[in-house]
This record gives C-alpha cells, structure tokens and sequence, in this order.
C-alpha cells in the first residue's frame, strides 16, 4: 500500500487492522480487539463483528497450513467430493477442524474462481488445481 | 466473426510483470489521449461506445462516469471491483493474470474523467497471489509517470461473497462489515466515505483505453442493438474445454458452449452463477446479450447425468451463507428456501410448498435491500417454469 493511502483515512479502519494483525499474528486474539476497540473508544462488538464477518479472519488459531478446498458447483461436478473425502482421510480431521499436531486446518469454502481447473483448492496463498485423489498425498507433504 | 479479442488482445502477448512489452502493444498511449482531451470528451466516446457494466447488472458505463464527473465535491474516487465471487466466474482472475496494464490504464481514465485523485482496486483475497503481479503493474506505472496526480491502492478482501456487491465493498473498504446500503442515494453521489464515487467490474475497465484509442464509434459496430462490444465468458461445469472465452455480443450460446467448449448431452445452462438464470437446452440458440441475460458472463453447462434438485439446492446453500443478513427476506426467505429444497430432494416435499415457493420467490424479489436477496429465487423460479416435474416427483407419497 502507498504512503499517501496511509494516512488517508486509515487510522480507525478496523478491517485493514484486524487483516494486519492476522498477517503478523496468523489470528485475532481477544485481548487484541478489546485493546483496539478501547483505543476507537467503540464498543468491543464493533470489531468482532467485523471479525466474525469475514471468513478469512480467524479468531482462533489457526494450523500452520490452511487448506481451502472449493464445494461449489463447477467443483462439485468435478467429484469435488472425492477430493474432500481423500484429505479428510489423509488428514485425519472433518472440514472445519485443526489437526491435533497443528499442522493443517482443513476448510470447505465456495467457489475461488478456479473453476477451469476443477476440482481446486487453496493452501495457503498458493493454487492447486485439477485435483485427483491420487496427487493428494504429494501435494500435502509440501506443507510442513 | 464471434469470436474477438478487445478485452483479451494482449493476454499471452504481452509479459504481465514487463511495462515495457505492454508499451509496444499501445500500451498507456489511451491515458494520453484521454488527458489531452477534455472529461465531457472522453464521456462522450464511452457513452457512444454503449459500453455496459461487465460485473453484472450491465449499467452504461458513461452514465455512471457523468453522473460522478457532475456531482459536486472536490474529493471523489473509482474503484475496481475485482471481487470476482460469482460461482463460476473466473474471467478477472485469468485478465489480472496475463494484463494488469491494461486495467491500471482503464482506472486511471476512469480517474481522470471523473476527477478522482485516488482509485482502489478491491482484490478478493482468494486472489491473494495476484498481489504481486497487480502491485508490480502499478508500481512500473507510477514510476514510468503515467499515474502522476493519481494514486491507486488495492484492498484485500477477506472472503466474503457479498462485498462484490458494490454499496458492501464501499462499507468493507472502510473498514465495516460488508453489509448492503440502502439507495438512494446511489454511489455516483455518496459512495465511498460519502463522497461522490464509481465503480466498475475489472472487465469493464478493460474496454476502456480500446474506446479512448480507436472510438467509440468503433466499439459500437459490434454487437447488438443494446449489447455493444464483447464480453468475456468463464465457461465451465460438464464441458470438454473449460476456460475464458471473448466473443462478440449477440453470438448463439451453443456456438460457445457446444462449439467452442465442447459440451455434449447438455440438460440445461445455469448463466451467471449463483444469482443467474438457468434455462433448458432446447434454448441454446438464446443469443449471448444483455437483451437476454449475461450476469458477469459466468456460464455452467449441466449434462443430462445430473439431478435438478440438487443443483438448485447448492445454489440456494451458496446464497444463504453469503447473505449479509442485514435485511429480512433475503436472510429468511433463504433459509426457508434451503429447508424446504431440501425436502423435496429426499423426496418429502409438500405439493403446497411449491405455490409457497413462487410467492416467497416474488417478495424477495421485490422487497429484498440489494441484488443479492432480488436475485436469488431464479434458479428456484427458472427450474419451477422449465423443470415443474422434477419438483413434482420430489413430492412426498409420489
Ligand atoms: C451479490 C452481488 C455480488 C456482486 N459481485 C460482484 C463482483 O464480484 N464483481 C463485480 O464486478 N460486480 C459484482 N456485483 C455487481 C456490483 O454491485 C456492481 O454492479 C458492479 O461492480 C458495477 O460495475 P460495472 O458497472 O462495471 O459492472 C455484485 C452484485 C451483487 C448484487
Ligand atoms: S467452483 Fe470451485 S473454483 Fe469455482
């Protein structure tokens, strides 16, 4: 972001906050959005409703690795399913949980615009595209 | 000649992190022009031109600049809605890919028309890795001279469906929760920090230094009566050769699913994801044009192989998750929807609960804050008219 955004209106933006944080943090602790919103002088439920809003804001800790796997239609169509079955399995843990080692978290989202590499999915900030179950295995061991 | 490349022209010709190998392409010569004329010129041309909204609702592109150009304020924005979170749609991922130049041209005209000092680019943050690429554009730009007085910043999304809708992205920028706005009043006179503001899909953007450079006029030639130019096309679902597809507006539908995408046993074609139309393959000769419907030109082609039922049931999933909840018939009338999809699909449905649907259909429609909750009962609408006996079967006892 430029300087002269900087200083432009950003000061109480909470969601460009909040984004920040979790850039550096990797989540949103609670002793975090209390202290900022005493700081906006808002009410606590300003921020965490800002917080709970957005699904990449997390206000738990997340795995080392965030798996995003695509349920929508394109990808569905695609035995999108499968692929959800094969990491489950790989994994060892159901859509909307952390391994206990810490090493993945595991989410079912709607369409990420990978539709012509159906079925997709992200990690992290990196694409995987054309899944079979048979290159799951390989792709997980890249993330430690 | 339906296939044609405007938007497209410099994807896979120019290197996207290069300014340099944008600049033989006539890269940055539009911005120029468009500078060296004045800002009732430049409107005049995009409103020649017919220029529509790509992003979905297809609003004339020079009205919308007009009307922010003659609203009065010293500070006013553009933006970039590169939100992208229609089901399907993937066609300004693959453009921010192979031609960010050209999107940064088509902001910075857009600045320059409308008298905006600082533009934004809205970024999904699905599309996190596209960062570098769009920052790199920017950045060679500025440097190069060409956004001096102008300054663009891009804000990350944080995976939410609704703020693509324009009023929510206006309220995620400043930091809120992505909730709609009521209108009036429209963005062009209080958008983003209430300052008189337009924002625009990244395709349509795209046309604009193509306008500037050869006319509007020239754009005008193509297409139909009320659709000009082309339009970009995510194609995907049961189909050989999924991708993004430029033809001229008012091209056959089957010349782009069939031939060009090579889809076979077809039962029906879901146009504009989520909150599009679906229609049944025997209208497949439907012209691609705002006259019929285009939404954000997001195409999913069904075989015969799948259930109707189901489709429509993840459709409306998808829709309820991603309402913002802030008004009544959408974040009601959704779930209800859900619910009883549901029941239809095992088989449970209640023969009365299909009239309930239509007229729960028609008061989101009509009562619902924005697109969103308006547009979602038209798979449930389009598969009731066109699919009737698939509901009919899901009936409880038949
Ligand atoms: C629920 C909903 C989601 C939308 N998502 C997008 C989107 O992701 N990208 C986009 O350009 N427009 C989206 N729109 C349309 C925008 O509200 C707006 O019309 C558009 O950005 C205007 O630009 P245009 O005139 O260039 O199309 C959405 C609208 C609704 C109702
Ligand atoms: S449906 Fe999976 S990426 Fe679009």
């Amino acid at each position: 972001m430029s300087k002269k955004d900087a200083t432009k209106k950003t000061f109480d933006n909470i969601l460009l906050t909040l984004e920040e944080t979790q850039e550096k943090v990797g989540y949103l602790p609670a002793e975090f959005m209390v202290e900022l919103a005493d700081s906006l002088d808002v009410p606590v439920s300003d921020v965490y409703g800002v917080a709970s809003f957005y699904s990449f804001l997390a206000t738990r800790p997340p795995g080392r690795n965030v798996i995003r796997i695509c349920k929508s239609l394109p990808c569905h169509l695609k035995d999108g399913q499968t692929i959800i079955d094969t990491i489950e399995k790989e994994i060892g843990v159901k859509p909307g949980r952390t391994t206990p080692d810490g090493r993945f978290s595991f989410e079912l989202t709607n369409c990420i615009g990978l539709c012509d590499g159906a079925p997709a999915m992200l990690i992290n900030h990196n694409v995987h595209v054309d899944l079979t179950p048979g290159k799951i295995a390989s792709i997980l061991d890249k993330y430690k | 000649m339906p296939q044609a490349k405007i938007v497209l022209k410099n994807c896979g010709i120019i290197d996207p992190k290069d300014i340099n190998t944008y600049r033989t392409k006539d890269g940055f010569k539009a911005l120029d022009k468009a500078r060296g004329m004045t800002a009732a010129g430049v409107i005049n041309e995009i409103k020649t031109s017919g220029l529509r909204g790509r992003g979905g609702a297809g609003f004339p592109c020079g009205v919308k600049w007009e009307g922010a150009r003659n609203s009065p304020g010293d500070e006013k924005y553009v933006i970039c809605n590169a939100d992208e979170g229609e089901v399907g749609t993937f066609k300004d991922r693959y453009i921010i890919q192979n031609d960010p130049f050209s999107l940064v041209e088509g902001l910075a005209i857009a600045g320059y028309t409308v008298g905006a000092r600082q533009g934004y680019i809205y970024l999904r943050a699905e599309y996190s890795y596209l960062l570098g690429l769009l920052r790199g554009a920017i950045d060679q730009a500025q440097e190069a001279g060409y956004l001096d007085g102008f300054n663009i910043a891009i804000r990350l999304g944080a995976g939410a469906y609704i703020c693509g809708e324009e009023s929510a992205l206006m309220e995620s920028i400043e930091g809120k929760r992505g909730e709609s706005r009521y209108r009036p009043p429209f963005p062009t006179v209080a958008g983003l920090w209430q300052k008189p503001t337009t924002i625009n899909n990244v395709e349509t953007l795209m046309n604009v230094a193509q306008i500037v450079l050869n006319g509007g006029g020239w754009y005008a030639q193509m297409g139909t009566e009320r659709s000009k130019g082309t339009k970009v096309f995510s194609v995907s679902g049961d189909v050989a050769r999924p991708g993004v597809y430029e033809m001229v507006l008012g091209s056959p539908l089957r010349e782009l699913v069939e031939g060009l995408a090579g889809a076979k046993d077809i039962k029906m074609i879901q146009i504009g994801g989520a909150t599009g139309r679906i229609i049944p393959y025997d209208m497949i000769d439907t012209p691609l044009a705002f006259e019929s419907y285009l939404g954000a030109g997001a195409i999913t082609v069904y075989n015969k192989s799948r259930d109707v039922l189901d489709i429509v049931g993840r459709t409306m999933e998808f829709l309820a998750e991603e309402s913002c909840g802030k008004c009544t018939p959408c974040r009601q009338g959704m779930e209800w929807m859900v619910e009883v999809l549901g029941r239809f699909h095992r088989g449970e449905g209640l023969a009365r609960d299909i009239g309930y649907m239509e007229v729960l259909a028609d008061t989101m429609a009509l009562s619902s804050l924005c697109g969103l909750g308006q547009a979602a009962p038209f798979a449930v609408v389009d598969t009731l008219k066109y699919f009737r006996s698939d509901y009919e079967k899901g009936i409880s006892g038949k």
